[in-house]
């Protein structure tokens, strides 16, 4: 069957361009672009997908998402999370090694890869423990990880602590080319805190992480990048300290690449008053001012990507006293509109936007993806900046409703994403409104 | 008649200054009646008050019991040891097995700040906040400026000094927040690890130095110590915090002659109160317990009672 998608217009991350153009879908691959109306073609076996007025991306990838399968299967699974990724336009995800067991070994990458070919939807790409059983201590096994598919490896959720152990993983696994991906968090300064310290902990009474938290093991792996020259990837950036760090290593040439989140742009520290633990994840969310900080860092490249840091919990660990409640929202259906609002801000450029979300991420990880063009995989999703939409529970893919975005309206959403040419989500009628 | 429109206490920032007035007005006159000789009036009868503590509370605990029982309201007493909390059960569980039981009124201890307003979301009783984590105890920042109302007439206008953690203190937030609403000055002091960042959005003046915290000031309230802080770097020893925070008779040699001193309770004798302070004549922290039966009656009948106004007498 041949797919004809008419008249989108094509965003090139890579060339920062957006053009009005056919896609011409044939055997799972992009067989021709041609400018809108020069496709004549008729005949039973085309298939028409009307894109005027929409936008046609590179199938999205989210460099940091956690699946919970093996071990937390009632939050989310590899086939569920993969839903989710395709409803919000993702075609590929990195997963996180918190998982029970830790993925810290090439039997729990296989079975995660071994799922996700079962649930054929998504490119999964696991992404290792760095130290055995996230412990910080000792080395996993990059080399036999690699083998097994692994493209990366962080103790996300945990910070190796020891500046020993973190130096010698970046330098170990540069030989393997994995991207190390570093959770920046000084645990002792975070203490029992569970929101970002500042004048709102103050005031409703709950114990602070403070900004340096994070800041301090920023400082610490742009030191060991410069000292190493390997490089490290820095997760879920949160603060204008961070931010100007990473500014200045990469000025002076230091190879640091780093991800912030979409609630980091979209949220602040307010959105904890009233205790709603939908608004309590790991780094916190900070103040206004950190929020305009990440938006520059984005605007000005110095944040790479936008990563949702997904990060599915049940009902059992949000609905509890904040304290008790558990760090995390999920986020791999509201990237889109949250990232599109930055564009509608005039922050990002579109075609700079889907950069974030697709060919940077990419590239930083070390895998295909993040571009349209002939021959190549049609993995695409089709949006549209202009659709509004309220977002409810029951449209939730995930199986956990984590979200603080939940009765909020949000512009651009995705309106249908292909992998190898097969549909894999279009979105219902009902939800594209009048 | 003055209306009192809350089904919950939660914090102090839910009060304008017209209910902090009737609050305290209402405790006024409610005072009285733990002084007779049969103590105990109609007012609650039928009504059933939860007192809910899931952290250990001698003082607080015994205040609700003694104002709900004068009110003739029933009570039920639990607490997190003898709870089903140890068993596992969510406390938006408990809630909601609690509220199948239908009392009217749930008084919540509980070690974590927001808790009294996840339970209030999910039950049709109301809800007193007996002191959530680090965040508010409003009960005795009431019982607090009763206190201070009936000692000096007035709170508006006076100065106010807070001594000690008050990051982590939910009496210091409740009071710091009560009285700058009703128009009292108010200093914080404390070595500078108590004291929590940008504190002065509050509304408050830090001076560390107590001596000089406490200098002109009407009030002077004094923090309970918790001793366990210490293994958590806030203060190098009890001996070095006594020495230099504490409120001892030389410090007060700078305080004014009709100053009061007041203390939330269990007091440690000789770490942030010395004795002579705590037993002396500017004393007023057996006031302050005697008022918290008289505040809670209030806000037991303003909560609950309020449609009984011809009872009370």
């Amino acid at each position: 069957m041949t797919i004809w998608i008419r008249d989108g217009k094509i965003v090139d991350p890579v060339r920062g361009v957006m053009q009005r153009r056919d896609i011409i879908v044939e055997r799972g691959r992009i067989s021709r672009i041609l400018k809108a109306g020069a496709f004549k073609e008729k005949g039973p076996k085309l298939r028409t997908i009307d894109a005027s007025g929409k936008v046609i991306v590179p199938g999205l990838i989210d460099m940091h998402v956690h699946l919970r399968e093996p071990g937390h299967e009632y939050k989310e699974t590899i086939a569920t999370g993969g839903k989710a990724a395709v409803a919000g336009g993702f075609v590929g995800l990195a997963c996180m090694p918190n998982t029970d067991p830790v993925n810290d070994s090439s039997s729990v990458t296989e079975f995660i890869l071994r799922q996700a070919r079962k649930s054929n939807l998504v490119k999964v790409y696991p992404v290792a423990a760095i130290t055995k059983g996230q412990k910080g201590e000792t080395l996993t096994e990059f080399g036999d990880l690699r083998q097994a598919g692994v493209e990366g490896v962080s103790d996300d959720g945990f910070a190796v602590s020891n500046s020993e152990v973190m130096r010698r993983a970046i330098e170990y696994a540069r030989y393997y080319d994995l991207v190390v991906i570093s959770h920046c968090e000084d645990t002792n300064l975070s203490g029992d805190g569970v929101m970002h310290e500042g004048a709102v902990s103050t005031q409703i009474g709950l114990r602070g992480i403070p900004a340096a938290s994070e800041e301090v093991m920023v400082q610490r792996e742009i030191s060991l990048a410069r000292l190493t020259g390997c490089p490290v990837h820095i997760a879920h950036v949160s603060t204008a300290g961070s931010v100007e760090l990473i500014k200045r290593a990469k000025e002076e040439g230091v190879p640091i690449t780093a991800e912030t989140a979409p609630h980091y742009f979209s949220l602040d520290h307010r959105a904890v008053i009233g205790y709603d633990t939908n608004a309590k994840m790991n780094p916190p969310l900070r103040t206004p001012e950190d929020v305009e900080a990440i938006k520059r860092g984005l605007a000005e490249d110095v944040l790479d990507v936008i990563a949702t840091d997904h990060a599915p919990h049940s009902p059992l660990e949000k609905d509890l006293e904040f304290d008790r409640a558990a760090f995390g929202i999920i986020g791999l259906e509201t990237a889109v509109p949250l990232t599109l609002a930055l564009v509608e801000e005039g922050v990002l450029s579109l075609p700079g936007a889907i950069k974030k979300l697709s060919s940077n991420p990419a590239a930083i990880l070390g895998v295909t993806g993040g571009s349209l063009r002939e021959e190549g995989p049609a993995d695409l999703a089709i949006l549209d900046p202009e659709q509004e939409y309220t977002l409810k529970a029951g449209d939730i893919q995930s199986k956990s409703k984590n979200s603080p975005f939940i009765g909020q309206t949000l512009k651009g959403w995705n309106l249908l994403t292909m992998i190898g040419g097969r549909i894999v989500w279009k979105r219902a009628r009902e939800h594209l409104g009048g | 008649m003055r209306k009192f429109n809350h089904k919950d206490l939660l914090g102090m920032g839910q009060l304008t200054v017209e209910d902090i007035d009737l609050i305290l007005d209402t405790a006024g006159s409610l005072k009285e009646i733990s002084e007779r000789e049969i103590k105990k009036v109609p007012t609650l009868r039928g009504k059933s008050v939860v007192h809910f503590f899931y952290e250990p509370s001698t003082r607080t605990r015994t205040s609700f019991e003694m104002a709900a029982k004068r009110l003739s309201a029933d009570t039920v007493s639990l607490s997190a040891s003898g709870s089903s909390m140890v068993k596992g059960e969510t406390l938006i569980d408990t809630a909601r097995n609690l509220q199948a039981m239908n009392p009217d009124l749930i008084v919540l201890r509980h070690s974590s700040g927001g808790a009294p307003h996840l339970l209030a979301k999910e039950v049709k009783a109301g809800i007193i906040n007996a002191g959530d984590g680090i965040n508010e105890h409003p009960t005795q920042a009431l019982l607090d400026l009763y206190t201070i109302r009936e000692r000096k007439g007035r709170i508006k206008g006076l100065k106010v000094a807070i001594i000690g953690d008050i990051a982590h203190s939910r009496v210091a937030r409740s009071n710091i927040i009560g009285l700058t609403k009703m128009g009292a000055q108010v200093t914080i002091s404390g070595p500078p690890t108590m004291i929590p960042l940008q504190v002065e959005s509050l509304g408050v003046k830090v001076i560390h130095n107590v001596a000089d915290a406490i200098e002109d000031r009407d009030v002077i309230m004094v923090l309970r110590i918790q001793l366990e802080r210490q293994s958590k770097i806030l203060f190098p020893s009890i001996r070095e915090y006594a020495t230099f925070f504490g409120l001892n008779r030389e410090v007060m040699k700078k305080a004014k002659r009709d100053v009061i001193v007041m203390h939330p309770g269990p007091i440690n004798r000789g770490v942030e109160i010395a004795s002579d302070v705590a037993d002396g004549p500017y004393s007023v922290i057996l006031d302050q317990v005697a008022n918290g039966v008289a505040v809670r009656m209030a806000l037991l009948y303003l909560l609950i009672g309020g449609a009984r106004s011809d009872n009370l007498d």
